[in-house]
């Protein structure tokens, strides 16, 4: 059907239409995404910008409007400056903060430890198990978090099975007590975010050329210092993509430290999502995600450059 | 090279596989216990499993989810296609890098951050335009915006290995460029297509965080119904839930994983062919 248009255009000379198709036809395929990804997820951020100079007001919605336009058609621009000092007298937003950069940080670089040799281990087996293996690492990947932090809660809940079995065995006479304290978090944010770190420490590893090892071999380098000379500084752009994949999602954890961690373990989502949802202080709430925001700006960048160089490597 | 692992590395290998799964087939365990004290095993019953399909809460939720989850996986595959297409095919544009940060960015963007952005935006269009109202539409919107990202890193990759002689071929032939497209090189990657769909399903049908911002009164997935349960606990009809859930994503990804290899070992094929 469609091809005896095509012959048409192919022994008529070409029209102005088809003309104007072969010059601006790519556009046909580049606006749709770009303009949707530009509306709903580009610029609602400037959205959130513009209402977190807003004030608090008991409507729908909740804040009042920045830009007003009085009868003789002047415009009122009112930004109010309240919510970012409110962030810096009150505490416990940065304490929140440093909590959760402390969380991520200390849950990235165990990943790191685990993650490191389970990568290193599944680039130096086969092709046929190493197929296998990503797919074993990949299922819990895409396994809902709630789920699987759920699952978690199931194995160390004072009656779980971790305490059963080491009751059983005699090593404690006492349940742990590990749900709602910061080990609970730590270790929910390892288990849900261990396939992050390994996927991409894998893809530098696999490309790895191994007679730069040998090579190193060859003159006499023992293994592990051929690892840390070669191996180690050649698996650097995986480290960081594996390590900014970890930390950059961990900060802005929810799901973990609300069923895992206790009160005390108050992390920057968490606060938000209250913050949001239990005070319906939406203009302090965007604030907040603006300023979580502006700190997040280094460490994504950091991941989109070593991502892409990946790409072209 | 190979055969030359250490002990070492096989047990860290295998103890963190241990701790990927062991709490998800405990859980699958106990969702077939008959005791409702979550402690105690009373003995093997597939009684939450019936109980779930009397709970109206949890079916309506599932419907919802599922709806979602084929819409925004159908969308998600045509965006992100033309967005792979535009990456790869297109090498200057004005607004590449735009796109090429919008593509990456929902891959790292805390979700909790994604969620409250753009409940701000729908709630300031509905407000201006009088639409979208909160439910469906605004969750279908807010999971493409993330899964697309998805589908076009998959495609991207998948469409920059392909061989565009085939194509050139066509087009050489008499094809006009798009069905010269159509008839080469899209079936060579449709199978990428068809996973990063279930893959885009998965990752629509686990989202709680955003669905919980965008989402309006009486629109409650899946996820959302889960999680106001699981605040009060464990509780064996959950069980039952989740691992009919962690069963379904695993099949999902199982068959994406099996569709992506077939197709890698034909590329494979096809080039000692080609080679011959």
């Amino acid at each position: 059907m469609t091809s005896a248009i095509n012959d048409t255009h192919i022994t008529s000379p070409p029209g102005p239409r088809a003309e104007w198709l072969k010059r601006h036809g790519k556009w046909l395929i580049i606006l749709p995404p770009l303009l949707f990804l530009l509306v709903f997820f580009l610029i609602p951020f400037g959205f959130a910008l513009s209402i977190s100079f807003a004030d608090t007001a008991i409507r729908v919605p909740p804040f009042t409007d920045i830009l007003s336009v009085d009868p003789d058609w002047h415009i009122h621009v009112t930004l109010n400056l309240a919510n970012f000092k409110y962030l810096f007298t009150d505490e416990v937003y940065g304490l929140s903060y440093l909590y959760s950069l402390k969380t991520a940080f200390f849950s990235t670089v165990i990943c790191l430890l685990i993650g490191y040799p389970m990568a290193y281990g599944i680039a130096r087996t086969s092709k046929s198990t190493q197929s296998i293996l990503l797919l074993i690492i990949i299922l819990p990947f895409w396994t809902s978090f709630l789920l699987r932090v759920y699952a978690l809660e199931g194995i160390i809940r004072e009656t779980g099975l971790l305490n059963s079995a080491l009751l059983w065995l005699g090593i404690i006479a006492h349940p742990l007590q590990i749900m709602r304290t910061s080990l609970a978090v730590y270790l929910g944010i390892i288990y849900s975010y261990l396939p992050f770190m390994v996927l991409p420490l894998f893809a530098t590893l696999e490309k790895l050329d191994h007679s730069l090892l040998e090579a190193a071999g060859d003159l006499g380098s023992p293994p592990w210092r051929a690892f840390l000379e070669v191996t180690l500084p050649l698996s650097v752009p995986g480290i960081v993509a594996g390590s900014m994949l970890v930390f950059i999602p961990a900060i802005g954890e929810f799901v973990i430290p609300t069923l895992l961690g206790g009160p005390d373990n108050l992390m920057i989502g968490r606060v938000l999502w209250d913050e949001f949802f239990g005070n319906r202080d939406w203009p302090v709430a965007s604030a907040v995600a603006i300023a979580f925001l502006v700190l997040l700006v280094g460490p994504i960048a950091v991941y989109q450059h070593y991502s892409t160089k990946q790409l072209e490597a | 090279m190979e055969n030359r692992i250490s002990p070492l590395l096989v047990s860290v290998l295998c103890i963190g596989i241990a701790i990927l799964y062991i709490p998800i087939l405990v859980l699958i365990g106990y969702s077939f216990n008959a005791s409702a004290l979550v402690s105690v095993w009373g003995g093997f019953s597939t009684s939450w499993y019936t109980a779930l399909l009397h709970n109206d809460q949890i079916l309506d939720a599932a419907w919802l989810s599922l709806k979602i989850g084929v819409v925004v996986s159908t969308g998600s595959v045509i965006l992100g296609t033309l967005a792979a297409i535009s990456l790869v095919r297109f090498k200057i544009f004005r607004g590449r890098l735009l796109l090429t940060g919008m593509v990456n960015a929902p891959l790292v963007m805390p979700e909790i951050i994604t969620g409250i952005t753009q409940l701000l935006l729908f709630v300031s269009m509905l407000q201006v335009l009088g639409w979208p109202h909160r439910g469906f539409t605004t969750i279908v919107i807010a999971h493409i915006a993330f899964c697309s990202a998805y589908v076009t890193i998959t495609v991207q990759s998948r469409l920059a290995s392909a061989d565009r002689s085939l194509e050139e071929a066509a087009m050489d032939l008499g094809s006009g460029p798009v069905r010269a497209f159509i008839d080469t090189t899209l079936p060579s990657i449709a199978p990428a297509l068809a996973s990063s769909w279930l893959l885009s399903f998965t990752l629509s049908l686990d989202d709680l965080v955003i669905s919980s911002f965008v989402s309006g009164p009486g629109a409650s997935t899946l996820p959302m119904v889960i999680f106001s349960k699981v605040k009060l606990g464990v509780s064996p009809d959950v069980n039952a839930l989740a691992s009919l859930m962690i069963g379904l994503v695993g099949a999902c990804v199982l068959f994406a994983g099996y569709l992506m290899r077939r197709t890698e070992r034909q590329r494979i094929l096809d080039a000692q062919m080609a080679e011959r």
